[in-house]
């Protein structure tokens, strides 16, 4: 009798826990895309943003932000799969390699900001670079390897003892067996994680406002040359993100369309998100499914 | 004796003893294991078994804390004196284990894993391979249709003789079978003991079984281990209808276990 009212008041909690999550999430999604839809037009995704006017765009915003992105995972995603697989396969247990995790894990925690003016230190003032897309990506990579490595060790792991088994016992040196069963078992894992990454790297600000900086020189999209200075694609110059512009404008702008430029720019950012979200789990469940194909 | 004399012995073991860390797994093991013959091994849970097996194609350095001393000849070469080359052992002693592991992926890449990685690059042996091994386990007729199919779509028993066409591939002397039953039906169970049967006139065959009426259907010699120790080892024959130590009779008749 008692325990069975016990058992239904600890139901009652988990779901109104549950409900308020999806609740906070909806009225979120919804006050974002209500205030910030009206103001995403062909146009306004497709021009520059403009300093003293109303009317400007985020194009280049947009751009630097998916720019920066890829950068930071061509250097992150190798690292962090080579890291991880050290982990899972190669580290002996033991204080080394406790040492090496508390170290991963509090990379993993650093406050971006921390981050970013680390990398101000290093890769602005150091180098001599000033303000890059290719600082920002290093200082963005510092705090995705420690995710990339989890999320690889973790897939690694997960593939069962039997097929690794099944290699070595063939007379498969450990390389091959890594790279012909463990890595195509845990794909998908480490694809999830790293489009989940990626999210994370699209919406960041703090670590990109003293490393990629503030401003974006007037670009040629035409201009396929990447050491030009007016091409999109040199990683030597400034870019300021779509993040970091939400925070700029509403911060320093002196446009009279502050609010509708800020809240468009949020529902941008809020979608890709999304999208990257879905597209994680989407991919994901596709390459699962063709992996275990006839089961 | 005679006959037994004239076929090559292809692992010897002396005084081998094991530990994980602390435990002791396995206590002054001597054994011998001849080519063309099944070898047996019975015992209760926990006996070691499993353990035994793994050592002889080392597979039990994957463990962690795991110490040896004494000696695993194989072919005059003892494993655990010198560096061993892990990667030629393992081409030479194929292993089966417990429930069919295939990898995900086609019926014919399964088999043309090893050779493949082993250097085998033409397609026209790599395609006899397949054959030849698939027929060796009698899996040929079944599959022959569907050998780009995914291997995770055959029955249980179809697995792990695909496994075992699998470890054929790599041309060994000795294939090592880590109770190759336990998880198959009564007819799958019969096939592949058929299988064994014809597979030990190319290759020396170690089992370890649960199954006592296995041990005595198919094996030559049988091994008795109790708490890490070999109590008995003779003629299955006679291990069966005649055993030496009180503990094997025990055992055989059901008496624990």
């Amino acid at each position: 009798m008692n325990s069975r009212i016990t058992d239904r008041i600890a139901t009652g909690v988990f779901y109104t826990i549950a409900a308020i999550m999806v609740a906070l999430l909806l009225y979120l999604f919804y006050f974002i895309l209500s205030n910030g839809l009206p103001q995403v037009t062909w146009d306004f995704l497709t021009s520059p943003s403009s300093s003293y006017q109303a009317g400007g765009g985020i194009r280049d915003q947009l751009f630097n932000s998916l720019y920066i992105l890829v950068i930071t995972m061509i250097i992150t995603v190798p690292l962090g799969v080579c890291g991880g697989i050290y982990m899972a396969e190669y580290a002996k247990p033991g204080k080394i390699t406790n040492f090496i995790r508390t170290c991963i894990e509090m990379l993993a925690s650093l406050p971006s900001i921390v981050v970013g003016l680390f990398g101000l230190l290093i890769f602005v003032n150091i180098t001599g670079w000033g303000y890059t897309i290719i600082g920002g990506a290093l200082a963005l990579t510092i705090f995705n390897i420690p995710v990339m490595v989890r999320v690889t060790e973790d897939a690694i792991r997960s593939v069962p003892k039997e097929q690794k088994e099944a290699s070595l016992a063939l007379g498969i040196t450990r390389w091959h067996t890594i790279k012909t069963v463990l890595l195509p078992y845990a794909f998908p894992g480490i694809l999830t994680g790293a489009i989940l990454a990626s999210g994370r790297v699209f919406g960041e600000a703090a670590a990109l406002l003293y490393t990629a900086g503030l401003s974006t020189p007037t670009l040629d999209y035409g201009n396929w040359n990447p050491f030009a200075e007016n091409s999109p694609l040199n990683i030597f110059r400034p870019a300021e993100t779509l993040a970091v512009h939400i925070w700029s404008v509403n911060t320093q702008g002196l446009i009279p369309d502050v609010r509708e430029v800020a809240n468009g720019a949020s529902a941008v950012l809020v979608i890709a998100v999304l999208l990257f979200n879905i597209l994680a789990r989407w991919l994901g469940s596709v390459i699962h499914k063709k992996l275990t194909a006839g089961k | 004796m005679q006959v037994a004399a004239a076929k090559e012995t292809i692992f010897k073991i002396n005084d081998l003893n094991l530990w994980y860390d602390d435990f002791h797994a396995l206590k002054d093991v001597n054994l011998e294991a001849l080519n063309n013959e099944i070898f047996a091994i019975i015992g209760p849970s926990g006996c070691g078994k499993s353990t035994f097996i793994k050592t002889l194609n080392l597979m039990i350095n994957m463990e962690p804390g795991v110490r040896m001393t004494g000696e695993i000849n194989y072919k005059e070469k003892n494993l655990l004196d010198s560096r061993v080359d892990l990667v030629d052992l393992r081409r030479k002693v194929g292993m089966i284990f417990q429930k069919g592991n295939p990898f995900p992926q086609s019926i014919y890449d399964n088999i043309v894993y090893g050779p493949k990685i082993h250097g085998i690059k033409k397609k026209s042996e790599l395609d006899e391979i397949v054959e030849t091994t698939l027929k060796d386990v009698a899996l040929w007729d079944e599959v022959k249709d569907r050998l780009k199919t995914s291997a995770m779509g055959l029955s249980g028993g179809q697995q792990q003789r695909l496994c075992i066409a699998r470890a054929l591939a790599t041309k060994p002397d000795v294939v090592l079978m880590d109770e190759p039953t336990s998880a198959l039906d009564p007819i799958s169970t019969l096939k592949i003991e058929e299988l064994m049967t014809e597979l030990k006139k190319k290759y020396c065959i170690v089992i370890v079984t649960h199954n006592m009426q296995q041990a005595s259907r198919i094996s030559d010699k049988t091994a008795f281990f109790l708490h890490g120790r070999v109590v008995e080892t003779a003629e299955t024959g006679k291990i069966f209808s005649n055993p030496e130590d009180k503990r094997t009779e025990d055992y055989i008749s059901g008496r624990f276990g």
